[in-house]
């Protein structure tokens, strides 16, 4: 039940160009920054958009194909879809909502019901069968949504931001439990977010979306270990730089240099970690050959840690302990030296 | 959908417990400039109600009741008037849906169109509905020819004149709940495997439910209270097509203590059908 | 939203406007519709005494049967003609319902009534000013669509199976008139409607929707070619008599009474003739 796409739709201002393939049993994360098109690309696999050229096919059947002019609607396309407000019917209760697709299927009310049922009790909600939307906490009309798109079989199932709108507790479990129904669940799955938490927990490959168009694409490793956006570092928690590289020298676009461990040539990613950041009061002596005099531009506790966005030469974001900021006594504007070890840069080839 | 910011709050359930109800603010003190004018109206509307009740013959009432024009105008008054509004809804919901959902050229007339009845004084309503259906009339000449059926003077025909002026309130009323109600639950039950007719059947007509309730009831209240178009078309006969509305009318040039009972009935008849209805059916949000 | 939120506020402001309403009402109860009797002129045939030169001015308000209609237009015109400061308005309408709303206040100053019973509800109630006077006859005629399709030659022949008829309601004059003549040639007709006056029975047979209906000769001669009249010998057993009379609270008296006695005169005897109308 894999899923293959070559999407293109066109909007005034916006253009998503796109090809997708998905596998039998296989989590895609589709991540990217607002506006990217993520939902877009969710709706137009769904049918709720139509597409301006390309091609959709779920299990080696056509269900789009803008030259031959076939288009099948979407309630015969076979997928579920976990709207981000997950939109459980009001007048239903959660087992009736369940059971719907079921019934839309052709099957008797009674034994919608059941299966219905069965499938409330691998969520977990039994007891709140007869509840009406209304009455569920987020985190369960997130589990009655996720039974509700699950319980027909669809071939594809579609994710959009399944866990943004629950506070940071509930997401927690839920994201477990969503792990587990996702594993279970043998169709492709196509899962839309934008924390990378998530996606890096929830899929086995991410597919990075900008501005409609594919960034990257890989396991959730090589992108965390190789980001090739700021985005992607952002997101991934990295400072990513870009520059020229001459063997274990790199000359950075922002025109300072930088000393890396690998060694390589041409142009290339340079990253590092906020926490390989040390910074000094006077410029240090030993074996750091990365020194840079920056200027302290904003400070931020994170938890147990201290966020330092320091701007100059080029611009660091370097992660330090409350005792070493009190060390240090910095403010906005402070000037201070940052220093990064050579063995704790990565560099590939951009 | 580009262009348009998801919601992160889910529409159903929080993160912490079920919803509550209304909040306690929601009913402020009412400014001055409001309530005077407010209890104007008030006055206003209920004053002729409060004449009627004040005048009528309390003590004669049992000996006019028993009149059996009563009974029979009454009752034929609630079957037309019922019998208009299911019409309406037979007729005006589908309409309303292809007013609301569907797009083609010509629909900003077509609605247009509709709310002529609202405007129309109703016995030129009655009028037209002859020119149309009369025995003479473009299609009703066919009728007549061919069928052998003819509408104006029976019980059919002040159905059909109820309807003709009760009909634009509901499909007003359910356009508007169909507009307010949020497109996105077709689009769920269209994922979920329903076609078209199976959502609006199970997903979007629960939803509008209130809509569709509240312009039924405006149509049923319209429909029971129309003259001007019934006496045109559907002429004045006892137990055929004179209703409560044309019986007072006549009986207020001969006996008036009969006109203010066959009023009063009337008026107590529909407060009633209208208080039992819920209060939050009268609300279209 | 909007009635959740009257229905709220008015429970305090209820008691309130109920109490207002009522005191209004009972006030307004106090004072009666009729006020202190001026003894108004008699309206009495005088003729010509009140149409002097002397100006005539202002408007008179006539309220007629709907019989009346083409008749009295033209008399108006004729009137205002010869008193170039008067305006005639005519109300027509069927005379039951006129005689109601003039019982109930309705500002007019002559009334010409299609029969006496509808008269007697203004006198009675000491609306009038004098006594009336009977100025027309009226009889009743079928009228029929041109070319009488259906073959109407008698009043049992509206009794036939499949025959639509028009018939004026028994509050109406015709309708009354009707009654009478039914009783004279002990027929039953079961009309498909009772209309509110002549003219909305004699419209139903010119758009065709009925076979014929009991009018006056003078709404048949009035139609022109657009219905048929079929005289019947019962109708001489029907006859209305039109009274007409100054109203007693007329605005305009003085030009009210020169109304009536114009209609009285020969000129309004003439016109009355043309149009069908029977002296009395």
């Amino acid at each position: 039940m894999s899923v293959d796409a070559r999407l293109r739709v066109e909007r005034p201002g916006f253009a998503l160009d796109l090809d997708l393939h998905i596998e039998a049993g296989q989590v895609v994360a589709l991540l990217g920054p607002n506006g990217a098109g993520k939902t877009t690309t969710l709706r137009t696999l769904a049918g709720l958009n139509a597409l301006s050229s390309g091609r959709i096919a779920i299990d080696d059947a056509v269900v789009e194909d803008s030259s031959t002019g076939r288009r099948i609607p979407t309630e015969r396309r076979g997928i579920g879809l976990l709207f981000q407000d997950y939109l459980l019917f009001p007048h239903l209760s959660a087992l009736d909502n369940v059971a719907f697709g079921l019934r839309c299927q052709g099957r008797s009310k009674a034994e919608a019901r059941t299966a219905a049922a069965a499938w409330l009790e691998r969520v977990g909600l039994s007891e709140h069968a007869a509840a009406r939307p209304a009455a569920l906490s987020g985190g369960q009309a997130q589990r009655v949504a996720l039974a509700r798109a699950l319980a027909p079989s669809p071939r594809l199932l579609l994710l959009d931001e399944p866990l943004a709108a629950l506070d940071a507790h509930t997401r927690l479990d839920i994201r477990t439990r969503l792990r587990h129904h996702l594993a279970d669940f043998t169709g492709a799955t196509l899962l839309v977010t934008h924390d990378p938490l998530d996606a890096m927990i929830l899929a086995d490959r991410l597919i990075v979306i900008e501005h409609g168009q594919l960034v990257q694409a890989g396991t959730p490793g090589e992108i965390a270990r190789h980001p090739r956006t700021e985005y992607i570092a952002r997101l991934v928690g990295l400072n990513l730089y870009r520059g020229t590289a001459t063997d274990h020298r790199v000359r950075l676009t922002q025109g300072a240099d930088i000393t890396t461990v690998d060694s390589h040539q041409g142009p290339v990613f340079v990253a590092f970690r906020p926490t390989a950041v040390a910074l000094y009061r006077t410029r240090p002596d030993g074996t750091p050959r990365n020194q840079w005099p920056v200027t302290v531009a904003g400070i931020e506790r994170r938890g147990d840690h201290v966020r330092i966005d320091l701007t100059g030469p080029l611009p660091i974001a370097a992660d330090i302990t409350p005792a070493a900021l009190a060390e240090l006594d910095l403010a906005p504007g402070t000037e201070v030296w940052a220093t990064v070890k050579a063995t704790e840069t990565s560099t590939y080839p951009a | 959908m580009p262009g348009r910011t998801p919601s992160l709050r889910p529409r159903t359930g929080r993160a912490e417990g079920p919803r509550r109800g209304p909040s306690p603010t929601a009913t402020r003190r009412v400014p001055l400039a409001l309530l005077l004018p407010a209890l104007l109206g008030v006055v206003f509307l209920t004053l002729p109600l409060i004449g009627l009740l004040v005048r009528t013959p309390w003590s004669d009432l049992t000996a006019q009741l028993r009149g059996t024009q009563v009974l029979q105008a009454l009752r034929l008054s609630l079957i037309t008037a019922s019998l208009a509004t299911a019409l309406s809804l037979v007729l005006g919901v589908p309409l309303a849906w292809l007013l609301a959902r569907a797009r083609f050229p010509g629909r900003r007339l077509l609605r247009a169109l509709i709310t002529v009845p609202l405007v129309l004084p109703p016995v030129v309503g009655g009028v037209a509905l002859l020119l149309a259906l009369g025995r003479r009339g473009i299609l009703g000449q066919y009728l007549d020819s061919w069928f052998g059926i003819t509408l104006p003077f029976t019980t059919a025909g002040v159905v059909l004149a109820e309807a003709f002026v009760a009909m634009p309130f509901l499909v007003l009323s359910v356009e508007g709940a169909l507009r307010a109600a949020d497109p996105r639950f077709e689009d769920a039950a269209a994922t979920l495997g329903a076609s078209g007719w199976t959502t609006f059947r199970r997903v979007t007509l629960p939803l509008i439910a209130p809509g569709v309730a509240a312009g039924a009831v405006l149509a049923w209240a319209r429909a029971l209270g129309e003259f001007g178009a019934t006496i045109t078309f559907a002429g004045n006969f006892p137990g055929t097509t004179q209703t409560m509305p044309l019986a007072v009318y006549l009986a207020l040039q001969d006996d008036p203590q009969a006109a203010i009972v066959l009023s009063l009935i009337l008026l107590a008849v529909s407060i009633t059908v209208l208080a039992a209805l819920r209060e939050r059916w009268m609300t279209t949000a | 939203m909007i009635m959740t939120f009257a229905l709220r506020a008015s429970r305090t402001a209820s008691a309130l406007a109920l109490a207002g309403a009522v005191v209004l009402a009972a006030a307004a109860g106090c004072s009666s519709g009729s006020g202190s009797g001026s003894g108004g002129a008699p309206a009495a045939a005088s003729s010509g005494a009140a149409s002097s030169a002397a100006a005539l001015s202002g408007t008179v308000t006539v309220f007629a049967a709907a019989s009346l209609t083409g008749t009295f237009t033209k008399l108006g015109k004729d009137f205002e003609a010869a008193h170039p400061g008067v305006t005639v308005k005519f109300n027509f309408g069927g005379s039951d319902s006129l005689a109601a709303g003039i019982v109930s206040g309705a500002p007019a100053d002559v009334f010409a009534a299609a029969s006496t019973t509808t008269m007697n509800t203004v006198t009675k109630a000491g609306d009038a000013a004098g006594t009336p006077t009977v100025f027309v006859k009226n009889q009743l005629e079928i009228a029929v669509p041109p070319g009488d399709p259906k073959g109407i030659k008698t009043l049992s022949d509206l009794t036939k199976p499949g025959i639509k008829v028009a018939l004026c309601a028994t509050t109406v004059p015709c309708g009354a008139a009707a009654v009478k003549a039914e009783a004279a040639g002990d027929v039953k007709i079961t009309p498909v409607t009772l209309e509110t006056d002549v003219k909305a029975a004699l419209t139903k047979v010119e758009l065709g929707e009925v076979d014929a209906a009991l009018v006056y000769q003078t709404d048949v001669k009035a139609a022109g070619g657009k219905v048929q009249g079929v005289d019947f010998t019962e109708a001489a057993k029907a006859i209305n008599t039109y009274p007409i009379v100054v109203l007693k609270d007329a605005p305009n008296a003085t030009a009210a009474q020169a109304f009536v006695a114009f209609v009285l005169s020969a000129h309004g005897r003439d016109v009355l003739d043309a149009a069908g109308f029977q002296n009395p």
